[in-house]
């Protein structure tokens, strides 16, 4: 019924000549470069610099990744155990019951985010520059 | 026992008829196994374009909502999370699709339209998971990835569309 092999065929330089018009190629081209732009910005890769710890709706803390450290979080239900090391955060210990946080294992990348909703604790790594300012108003 | 009657017209029933279509669609895409939660084609916008081509921006909108209504039925999925994703995504690439008719026809056919309406379709849809659904950051990896998936998808449905206008012609 539907085949992807032969949806993908639509891809065929005839038809595109034949029905892509230049307003289309303009559309097209921005669309690409607005891609290009995203994974650039949005997927940096760029190694993290800083964790920062949230607790509710306020910033508990911000450290250094460039260290060795354990540091306990008061949460709503608990105690909350989070270690830096070797420019990673994780949580390593949490109250709650599902655990999500704690199996979301190392964090490395600028732009990543472990979120305890149970505890209302929550890490998000950030480069030297935050890659998506824009994006949080 | 009074007989009751709603009046229907040709309007209503060529309505019907397409959104049939597209839930039709839609129900097909459904069951395609997708490597990631939200990256599908999107097959069911190619009767939102043509729609919007042969007879208009109102009737392109009833059938694009209708479908959503309808295939969140049958999905089981009625009111859930997806159907509002599905909906705020038909919603806001019908904004994008009416601003999109207005360009000069002479330069820009189907697939700027349907470029454009892929994009408004993930941008209506990321920007509800961001506010409602997941109120963090976080979702901001995935961006890159679903727009890529928007203007792929999005060019090739308006390559179907416009193959479907052409040869109808």
């Amino acid at each position: 019924m539907f085949n992807l092999p032969r949806y993908l065929k639509l891809l065929n330089p005839k038809l595109i000549t034949q029905h892509v018009l230049s307003g289309d190629w303009l559309v097209l081209i921005a669309g690409l470069l607005c891609v290009l732009y995203l994974f650039q910005t949005l997927w940096s890769g760029e190694h993290a610099a800083k964790v920062q710890i949230r607790l509710g709706d306020k910033i508990y803390a911000t450290y250094s990744l460039n260290q060795q450290r354990e540091v306990h979080v008061h949460g709503k239900l608990g105690d909350a155990v989070i270690v830096i090391a070797q420019g990673k955060a994780r949580f390593s210990k949490s109250p709650c019951t599902t655990q999500y946080c704690v199996h979301q294992g190392w964090l490395s990348h600028a732009g990543q985010a472990a979120i305890c909703l149970p505890n209302q604790i929550s890490l998000e790594l950030m480069g030297d520059a935050k890659p998506y300012d824009a994006l949080n108003y | 026992m009074k007989n009751t009657h709603i009046q229907t017209t040709v309007d209503d029933h060529r309505i019907a008829k397409l959104a049939a279509f597209a839930i039709l669609l839609h129900m097909v895409e459904a069951v395609i196994p997708s490597p990631l939660p939200g990256v599908k084609p999107g097959i069911a916008n190619i009767v939102t374009l043509y729609v919007l081509y042969q007879y208009g921006f109102a009737t392109a909108a009833w059938v694009s909502i209708l479908r959503v209504f309808a295939s969140s039925l049958l999905l089981g999925q009625f009111l859930s999370p997806t159907f509002i994703l599905s909906l705020s995504g038909a919603v806001v690439s019908l904004a994008a699709l009416w601003l999109a008719m207005h360009l000069p026809k002479r330069y820009f056919g189907p697939v700027s339209l349907s470029i454009l309406a892929a994009f408004g379709h993930i941008a209506g849809q990321l920007l509800l998971v961001r506010f409602w659904l997941i109120p963090h950051a976080g979702v901001a990896y995935l961006i890159p990835v679903f727009a890529s998936a928007a203007l792929f998808f999005g060019l090739i449905n308006g390559l179907i569309t416009a193959k479907l206008l052409y040869n109808k012609r």
